[in-house]
């Protein structure tokens, strides 16, 4: 039981990352915190891949003559992969929620729910 | 120069680098970009041709990039199987190019044209490379690439609605690209290896791990929330509602599917049919699941008022009609199923087509304003009624070709209780489908139809030309049906492992 | 910011330096840590950095929205470009050896073959390097956008 939980600490710490990213996701009614839950629930993926790759005592994969073991080199290239694929997301993500907030003058989910559908409504002046 | 031997980037290639040229030549004039679009496409298709007619003749052909051997260099696979899903795919984004070129004047704002055809060739090299990839970390990759233009590309609609369809569908997909990268971390974690035909081969002494049984879970649920299956379908209605009329028409008829092929491909080549049949026997959910689907699916379309979000809905449910002959798991069912990624693109991609000429030229989108629509557009609800009776599954239509399929596969596995639930599914696609046909035909012009011109006015040739087109396509593969029948049962043949 | 000059003056300073730094991290991505993505960024930063202290409109008018949306498929097209080339050289797609040609079978075959995938990679760190700068001062200049569309 110890050995599952100090000796996988990584694991937990993955778990309850990307649970608090979902959380933000899905009960956050602000878009800007969906994001940043979803950033967080992304960081969980890129530190769980980071995690296994670590060898205890190993070093960067690059020729040294003190180096005992090394490590896995093709996580990070993947995470390098998945941190691309996160920024550009977020910039997708962020740029639509500027265009939301022109359209309808609030970054609220309930507020923005309420006027969906209602194409009458001018959107309110920019406070920006 | 360029040899036989490299198609398989081609086919990625050539609306890789149009996608980026598109942006640089569409400010020397907007109309280039549709032109390079479409010459991307059809040369695409051209190569995916070429390439199953290889792959039926001589065998599956893998291709290295970088020239590195696989297991450590990424591999790209043709088989029977995704040869059929490229060419489809393939061949559908032509038809809704030539479709796009007025619709997409508009619809979208003339400056962001040319940045509309790059996102759109963008999203199409995405499907393409999920379907050709053998290497699963690359199939992430292009998952993310068709994704995060899809978000930019159903942000393009005109309403601001199309935003929030759009936001929310970002924040859902991301959910399941997350859970299917988890699942390859997973994977790789025990195995060591990133090609699916590796993973395949080493995976069967390790299906007693829990490591990859989570795995497994995990990609079961970020695939269904790609695939929109139902219950994850909430994204699926406001995209197809809100986006341009061509985005709608072009991810109704392609992304689910190709979505519905990654399904296919991982749970009976990267993890075998004894895997998901008997060791976690997930295709008894999926069954449930697909059943689901296909009855409220059916009746929540049933009660929509505007025409796309009903065809969004009924999506809903022809996708539980893939999955629930994927489960069923016979050869009879798995053809039926791979036959409806076929069929059900051909179906609604021509009824999306048909409904946005009509917004194209009476900005028409509920179903009460539609009535005497036949009068006044006869050609797109003669295309409309076609789909809609190949929807229903009518005989000499692909839909009856598909659910005939599934339904003798049904009956094969003893799975007879599928047969009325296929039936009253049948029913009540003929209910929502048939009032509306009617409306068209037998009901005196609605109020707002009434406030236009009288004449009859189709949308321009282009758009009118291709819905014909799809729509009688469907009738020409519901009576040859052998053609597409023949590639579909090789290719379920070889998911079943026979 | 414009009237902070200790701000303008340091990066005026700065920014040279920064962008030499991020030529050499891209230049010498194919042996050590570092490469297009990494220099593509510092890049990127350098011109935020100028932005932030001289304002958008001086910013803009350095590299403009042209520039930087040529930049962007600049680069992916050189990236694309390169592996397109290799297959014209009768290689697999991103087989850089392919540029070796008939050398690759001579008497110093080996350091052909090492001086074609270098080359290869070169070009590719530059594709990736233009686009990731271009990516970032677009995503930068974009969000910092003050005008309604």
């Amino acid at each position: 039981m110890i050995e599952l939980i100090i000796g996988k600490y990584n694991y937990w710490i993955y778990i309850a990352l990307m649970m608090i990213g979902f959380y933000a996701m899905i009960a956050k009614e602000n878009l800007i915190k969906k994001i940043i839950g979803m950033n967080i629930f992304q960081t969980a993926v890129i530190l769980f891949y980071i995690s296994m790759s670590k060898v205890r005592g190993g070093t960067a994969p690059i020729e040294w003559e003190h180096a005992v073991r090394y490590e896995n080199p093709l996580p990070h290239v993947l995470m390098l992969t998945a941190i691309v694929v996160s920024v550009s997301t977020t910039a997708v993500a962020l740029a639509l929620v500027i265009r939301i907030y022109k359209a309808f003058g609030s970054i609220e989910e309930d507020k923005i729910l309420e006027m969906k559908g209602d194409r009458t409504g001018k959107p309110p002046e920019s406070v920006l | 120069m360029i040899s036989a031997e490299n198609l398989p980037i081609l086919v990625i290639i050539i609306p890789l680098i149009s996608a980026i040229i598109t942006p640089l030549v569409g400010r020397i004039h907007r109309s280039i970009g549709w032109l390079v679009a479409l010459l991307a496409t059809s040369l695409s298709f051209a190569y995916s041709l070429a390439l199953i007619r290889s792959v039926m003749e001589n065998g599956p052909i893998s291709y290295w990039l970088g020239g590195w051997e696989p297991p450590w260099g990424i591999e790209y696979v043709v088989t029977p199987f995704n040869g059929f899903v490229l060419c489809v795919v393939s061949f559908i984004t032509i038809v809704i190019t030539l479709y796009a070129r007025k619709s997409i004047e508009q619809d979208v704002s003339e400056s962001k044209i040319p940045f509309f055809y790059s996102l759109y060739l963008l999203f199409f090299t995405g499907l393409m490379g999920i379907v050709i990839t053998g290497d699963i970390f690359n199939l992430y990759v292009f998952i993310e690439i068709s994704a995060l233009s899809g978000y930019a590309l159903v942000a393009m609609g005109r309403e601001r609605d199309a935003l929030i369809a759009s936001y929310n569908y970002l924040i859902l997909g991301t959910i399941g690209a997350s859970f299917i990268v988890l699942g390859i971390g997973y994977l790789y974690m025990v195995t060591g290896t990133l090609n699916m035909a590796d993973l395949s081969a080493r995976l069967p002494e390790l299906y007693d791990s829990t490591t990859v049984r989570s795995a497994f879970a995990f990609f079961m649920v970020g695939l269904s929330l790609k695939l929109a299956l139902f219950p994850f379908h909430i994204w699926l209605p406001n995209v197809y509602t809100h986006s341009p009329s061509t985005v709608s028409a072009l991810m109704a008829a392609t992304s689910t599917k190709v979505s519905a092929y990654v399904l296919l491909r991982l749970m009976f080549t990267v993890y075998r049919p004894e895997f998901v049949l008997t060791v976690v026997p997930v295709t008894k959910i999926l069954l449930i699941l697909a059943a689901l689907a296909i009855i409220i699916g059916s009746v929540i379309a049933l009660a929509q008022t505007n025409i796309k979000r009903m065809l969004a809905y009924s999506s809903v449910g022809q996708i539980g009609y893939i999955i629930l002959g994927a489960s069923i798991a016979n050869q009879t069912s798995m053809t039926g199923s791979l036959m409806h990624i076929f069929n059900h693109a051909l179906m609604k991609g021509s009824l999306f087509m048909v409904v946005g000429a009509m917004v194209y030229r009476t900005g028409i989108v509920n179903i009460e304003d539609m009535r005497g629509m036949g009068k006044k557009m006869p050609f797109a609800m003669a295309a409309f009624t076609i789909g809609a009776l190949s929807m229903i599954g009518f005989p000499f239509t692909v839909g009856f070709v598909s659910k005939w399929y599934l339904a003798v596969g049904a009956l094969k596995a003893d799975m007879w209780y599928f047969i009325p639930i296929i039936l009253l599914s049948s029913l009540l696609t003929a209910v929502y489908f048939w009032r509306i046909v009617e409306a068209i035909y037998f009901r005196e012009k609605s109020e707002k139809l009434a406030g236009l011109p009288s004449e009859p006015a189709e949308a321009p040739f282009g758009m009118t030309a291709t819905t014909l087109f799809l729509s009688l396509l469907c009738i020409v593969f519901g009576i040859a049906a052998f053609i597409p029948t023949k590639v579909a049962a090789a290719a379920a043949k070889l998911l079943l492992g026979g | 910011m414009k009237e902070h000059i200790v701000i303008r003056t340091v990066s005026r300073l700065l920014i040279p330096f920064i962008q030499l730094f991020a030529l050499y991290v891209i230049a010498h991505g194919d042996i050590s840590p570092g490469g297009g993505f990494q220099g593509g960024v510092i890049i990127g930063a350098s011109v935020i950095l100028y932005v932030i202290s001289f304002g958008m409109e001086d910013g803009r008018r350095r590299v403009s929205e042209s520039i930087s949306d040529f930049m962007n498929s600049a680069g992916v097209f050189l990236f694309a470009g390169i592996g397109v080339l290799c297959i014209l050289a009768g290689g697999a797609y991103l087989e850089y050896t392919a540029f070796a040609g008939k050398a690759a079978h001579g008497e110093h075959a080996e350091h052909a073959l090492h001086l074609a995938s270098h080359l290869g990679i070169y070009g590719i760190e530059i594709g990736v390097g233009i686009t990731v700068a271009a990516v970032m001062m677009t995503i930068f200049f974009e969000t910092a956008r003050h005008e309604d569309d």
